[in-house]
């Protein structure tokens, strides 16, 4: 089973990198561009095929290492 | 007899540098532990280096502070043993919870290595007592991240309990945005826990503490560390913060 | 290279084939004579690469021999990793310089952070502890569209790389020009230090010694990366992208680590790093130095994709791999330092007495190549060439006299793009890490101080290409003197020099012209500044559609303090005290950004410069600093004296009152004069009579030009210039244009 993981910054923390990303699409002539954020995505294989147990395990690297809940969110989906 | 011990990481960069500062200044040997070691030897104070740990990658700190000798430090830190955590041993402080907050990437963007001023506003821990308070000094920062973020309600927390060891300031004291370097809130360059005991900084001491290297404001970190220990050795114990 | 080719299982050998992988048919021909049948793909491949220009050095080879490369300290001249010098006590110090010029244009960032990791291997394969980093960096115009995101790539690569490494990046140059538009050159120098008594060499000496791999996987990164860099770009090099190498730096810093741990031991009979045409080049190079063959399994090379040809494994360019041979018996303990550190770890093969690289794959031998032949039949050519036509000298006075005063001409020339500050460039480089920088970039060298003693070493990389451009031969004995007067101005001893050569095409004789010129000139300096050249680079073919870059022989230089208490730099430090211009002062304008500034383009013939009076100025201002008479000191370089002082004034925040001048010069000839062999030196007032009378007794021209003060620069007749004004022309040209 395949996790894909998405890690966001938190709603309300600055986020420079999509800033710079804004405005440079900005400047490219991408009107009504607004609120980049930039993340990161993780793309995990697991060998555990119980759907449950899979879901479990994800959630516990994410608090464990993944993500800094301090800064950031996650969320992620499983694909058979 | 000072025993102090440098956690070495895999991509840590300036343990040699913090060790030969140590070295310098306490006369004293210092041990070198390398991360996968279980358990830190007995020491007076734990230092948590600069440099690249883990290549900074997934978050700068992340990885290292899940390396096998952390939980030993995490555990001697909450007993009471000073730690001091420079650059990425701050960030490295931060992600196993030892201090709040966050560090995020430089506002600039781009990394920044240059010599900073900083507000020494608490002086009364393992790593500073040495400072005068609301002395400004002049220490080099290097580093990507070095951007520090907490919520308000933890910033106000930090500032309340006088955990604020460090801020950013230009030549006169003024703590101001234009002398920020990094984008950090509140201008925070280094934090402490309620004891002092706990404190890691942006900023790098290991860099100024000697004429040759052009400076010596950060030599009083590590004069510190041998006043701790004197006084620890006198009255039994480590020296009480007063905050 | 086209997919098709690379994939099949046995594919013909087409002209077609031949000519995509660079060789000339003269060149097939020594391939055939040699091999007594046709080749493999895998064995075209190693042909090709291993004859390449970036490997073979074939148009210039015959040239380099020219140069003086030994002398009393050199340990190790040009044909290893990198060259080696002596620093007493023990140490010896291990550089060399290499260009990454054609990756850094295609993706700045990885180009130019491969570079670096690239050079550092080159100087930690040799048992040297890499001390510093430089870089010598040329974008075009400023107004090209495309300078800015190369620049800030490039920049942004080279910190990340050396950063994260944890070398201090110390110093460098920066041009712009419009001649560097499509053809970027990013140079990048590593300084060791290393033990006498543990100098690791690359011969194979031996049979039957195991070959380990260690390091990074393989995988399909940069494939024909080496000739790559030796063919002209066109309009579809935008598709070579894929070919481009990504850096790993995190895994650089504990292969030094794991080596340096290794080589403590004696397990370690010979390394090489896997640099341009890795597992080939390599390999060839330690069977050919050792005179030994090998036998090569590449099912147990480390491979990070799968299904990877013999071809791809043996012309892969992935970083942060070395290869060694060890003694029989160590691989265990040597297997122990790799895994602690978490890198791959294998035997893939062993040397043997046949003398030919014995390559198999799942069982079938891939290539058969004698290896002597690979290496000494490498092609050579006596390129057909052209002297340059030197631009006739021109007077000072056919150069207008500035509307404004000198002052104004000099607050304008301190904010141009030639200049400015490079702070924003240097902030984003860690130059302190490792502790030992005492001397910072922004002066004429960069010091660091050789760990735990109080000898250091001065380093720094110098060109003016608008020099050499005008006068291959005088610009590049400039460049060379250049390197020298910057290290004197720190208080070193100058010990050698690594040159790294960029150029057009050879094949068009103007430009081998300006490449025969260059190596005549840099061979009378170096031989008569007693400056051996240890290593070096070519970097040739840097021409798009037909339009070349101006010449650029980056030079790259080494000097020795020997006590890190008696040295010097930029920085006024004192009111009250005396400046004193020692060296001729004849006032020449020509090649000056002075005279481009006032007439719009660069006219004449470039600065003489006198090898005799370098000498003579070079060891007076050495000495003054050992005698603990001057800590303050700089060259005269671009944009001459007034630049110069007020350089000097803005390092040390206070300003300086300059005296008039009585000569028979136009003024503003000799204070924007790029005249050759001048330092300003600034002293106590009470010494400074006996400073330019010792000058004088050498017959060295010396005058007192100012008097340090205050916080302006001031000149008799004009308006005061404040250092606040000058601070902001020169420091916000760069952070402005590279404002988003």
């Amino acid at each position: 089973m395949k996790a894909l993981i998405k890690i966001t910054l938190k709603n309300g923390v600055l986020d420079p990198q999509g800033k710079a990303i804004e405005g440079t699409l900005n400047s490219l002539g991408f009107s009504g561009v607004n609120d980049v954020r930039q993340g990161k995505l993780i793309e995990v294989d697991l060998d555990e095929t119980e759907r449950q147990a899979a879901e479990d395990m994800v959630e516990r690297m994410c608090e464990e290492l993944l993500a800094n809940t301090v800064i950031e969110d996650y969320s992620f989906e499983l694909l058979a | 007899m000072i025993r102090a011990c440098v956690i070495v990481f895999p991509g840590s960069n300036c343990d040699r540098d913090v060790k030969v500062a140590l070295e310098a200044v306490t006369g004293c040997p210092v041990t070198m532990v390398w991360h996968q070691e279980d358990e830190v030897p007995a020491s007076d104070i734990i230092v948590l280096p600069g440099g690249f740990s883990y290549g900074d990658y997934l978050r700068c700190g992340a990885m290292a502070a899940r390396s096998p000798i952390m939980s030993d430090v995490v555990k001697k830190a909450k007993a009471g043993v000073p730690v001091l955590g420079i650059c990425n041993g701050f960030q490295v402080l931060l992600e196993t919870g030892l201090l709040p907050g966050a560090l995020m990437r430089n506002a600039s963007l781009n990394f920044v290595c240059k010599d900073i001023w900083l507000k020494c506003e608490r002086v009364s821990t393992s790593f500073t007592q040495c400072y005068r308070k609301d002395q400004i000094i002049r220490i080099p920062i290097a580093h990507h991240d070095g951007n520090y973020f907490a919520d308000k309600e933890t910033l106000d927390r930090i500032e309340g309990e006088n955990q604020v060891v460090f801020r950013y300031c230009d030549r006169d004291g003024n703590v101001s945005e234009a002398a920020n370097p990094n984008g950090s809130q509140r201008n925070i360059a280094g934090i402490c826990n309620e004891s002092g005991r706990i404190v890691g900084m942006m900023p790098h001491p290991e860099r100024l503490f000697e004429r040759a290297l052009g400076g010596t404001d950060g030599r009083r970190i590590f004069e510190s560390v041998v006043v701790g220990v004197a006084s620890a050795m006198v009255e039994g114990g480590l020296p009480q913060a007063q905050p | 290279m086209n997919e098709a080719s690379l994939n099949a299982k046995a594919p013909e050998i087409t002209p077609e084939l031949v000519a995509e992988h660079g060789l000339a048919a003269e060149e097939y021909e020594r391939l055939l004579e040699i091999m007594g049948r046709e080749p493999t793909i895998t064995e075209l491949g190693i042909f090709s690469v291993m004859w390449s220009e970036h490997c073979s050095y074939k148009s210039s080879r015959l040239w380099l021999k020219t140069l003086p490369t030994t002398g009393p300290n050199v340990i190790q001249g040009p044909g290893e990793n990198a060259g080696i010098v002596d620093l007493g006590d023990g140490y010896a110090v291990v550089f060399k310089m290499e260009s990454h010029n054609h990756p850094s244009y295609i993706e700045p960032y990885q180009g130019a952070a491969t570079g670096v990791g690239g050079i550092m291997r080159d100087v930690f394969t040799m048992g040297a502890r890499p001390i510093a980093n430089l870089n010598a960096l040329r974008f075009g115009s400023p107004d090209h569209p495309k300078t800015k995101h190369l620049l800030s790539g490039v920049v942004a690569g080279i910190g990340g790389y050396g950063n994260c490494v944890g070398v201090p990046t110390v110093g460098g140059e920066v041009n712009f020009d419009s001649g560097y538009n499509d053809n970027i050159l990013v140079n990048a120098m590593c300084v060791g230090l290393a033990r006498t008594d543990k100098i690791f060499y690359s011969a194979a000496k031996g049979v039957g010694l195991p070959v380990v791999y260690v390091g990074s996987k393989t995988g399909r990164d940069g494939i024909h990366g080496a000739t790559m860099a030796s063919a002209e770009f066109d309009d579809q090099t935008q598709d070579k992208r894929p070919t481009v190498q990504v850096g790993d730096p995190f895994t650089e810093k504990l292969l030094i680590e794991a080596c340096l741990e290794l080589m403590a031991s004696d397990a370690i009979i010979a390394i090489q790093d896997m640099g341009a045409a890795g597992l080939t080049s390599s390999t060839a190079e330690m069977a050919d130095k050792g005179g030994v063959g090998f036998a090569l399994n590449l099912d147990k090379v480390p491979q990070r994709e799968i299904g990877m040809s013999a071809y791809e494994m043996m012309l892969s360019e992935s970083q942060e791999r070395m290869l060694m041979i060890i003694k029989p018996g160590s691989e265990k303990e040597a297997e122990a330092v790799f895994e602690k550190w978490g890198l791959d770890f294998s035997v893939i093969g062993e040397t043997t007495d046949t003398g030919h690289m014995v390559v198999s794959h799942q069982g079938q031998v891939v290539a058969d190549i004698p290896v002597k032949m690979l290496a000494d039949s490498a092609p050579l050519y006596d390129r057909p060439w052209v002297p340059t036509v030197v631009p006739k000298a021109i007077l000072p006075e056919w150069v207008s006299a500035p509307e404004n005063g000198a002052l104004n001409a000099l607050k304008q020339l301190m904010g141009t793009h030639h200049l400015c500050s490079r702070r924003w460039i240097w902030e984003q480089y860690d130059h302190m890490v490792m502790g030992d920088t005492i001397g910072r970039p922004g002066g004429d060298a960069a010091v660091v101080r050789v760990f735990k003693t109080n000898k250091g070493v001065a380093v720094t990389c110098d060109v003016t290409p608008r020099y050499v451009s005008a006068d291959p031969c005088m610009g590049t004995k400039q460049a060379v003197v250049e390197t020298w007067r910057n290290l004197t101005a720190v208080g070193a001893d100058p010990l050698a020099i690594t040159d790294n050569l960029n150029f057009a095409s050879p094949e068009r004789p103007e430009v081998m012209g300006q490449i025969v010129g260059s190596i005549q000139g840099m061979g009378e300096a170096c031989r008569t500044l007693d400056y051996p050249v240890v290593s070096g680079n070519v970097s040739l073919y840097n021409e798009t559609n037909g339009q070349g870059i101006p010449p650029t022989p980056a030079i790259g230089a080494v000097g020795l303090i020997p006590d890190c208490t008696k040295i010097a730099d930029i920085a006024i430090k004192h009111e009250g005290s005396l400046l004193i211009v020692i060296g001729r002062e004849d006032g020449w304008l020509g090649q000056s950004l002075y005279q481009e500034m006032m007439s719009g383009s660069f006219e004449g013939a470039p600065p003489p410069v006198d090898l005799a009076d370098e000498l003579k100025a070079g060891r007076l201002v050495r000495t003054l600093i050992r005698e603990g008479l001057l800590d303050t000191v700089h060259d005269v370089s671009d944009g001459g004296l007034l630049i110069t002082i007020a350089e000097m004034a803005l390092a040390g925040d206070i300003g300086v009152e300059l005296f008039p001048y009585e000569g028979r010069r136009p003024s503003y000839a000799i204070w924007f004069g790029e005249d050759q062999g001048r330092y300003v030196l600034c002293v106590k007032p009470d010494m400074a009579e006996e400073v330019a009378e010792r000058a004088r007794l050498l017959a060295l021209p010396a005058r007192i030009v100012g008097r340090t003060g205050g916080k302006d620069i001031q000149l008799p007749g004009e308006e005061p210039l404040s250092l606040v004004t000058l601070r902001k022309a020169h420091e916000n040209w760069l952070p402005k244009y590279m404002e988003h």
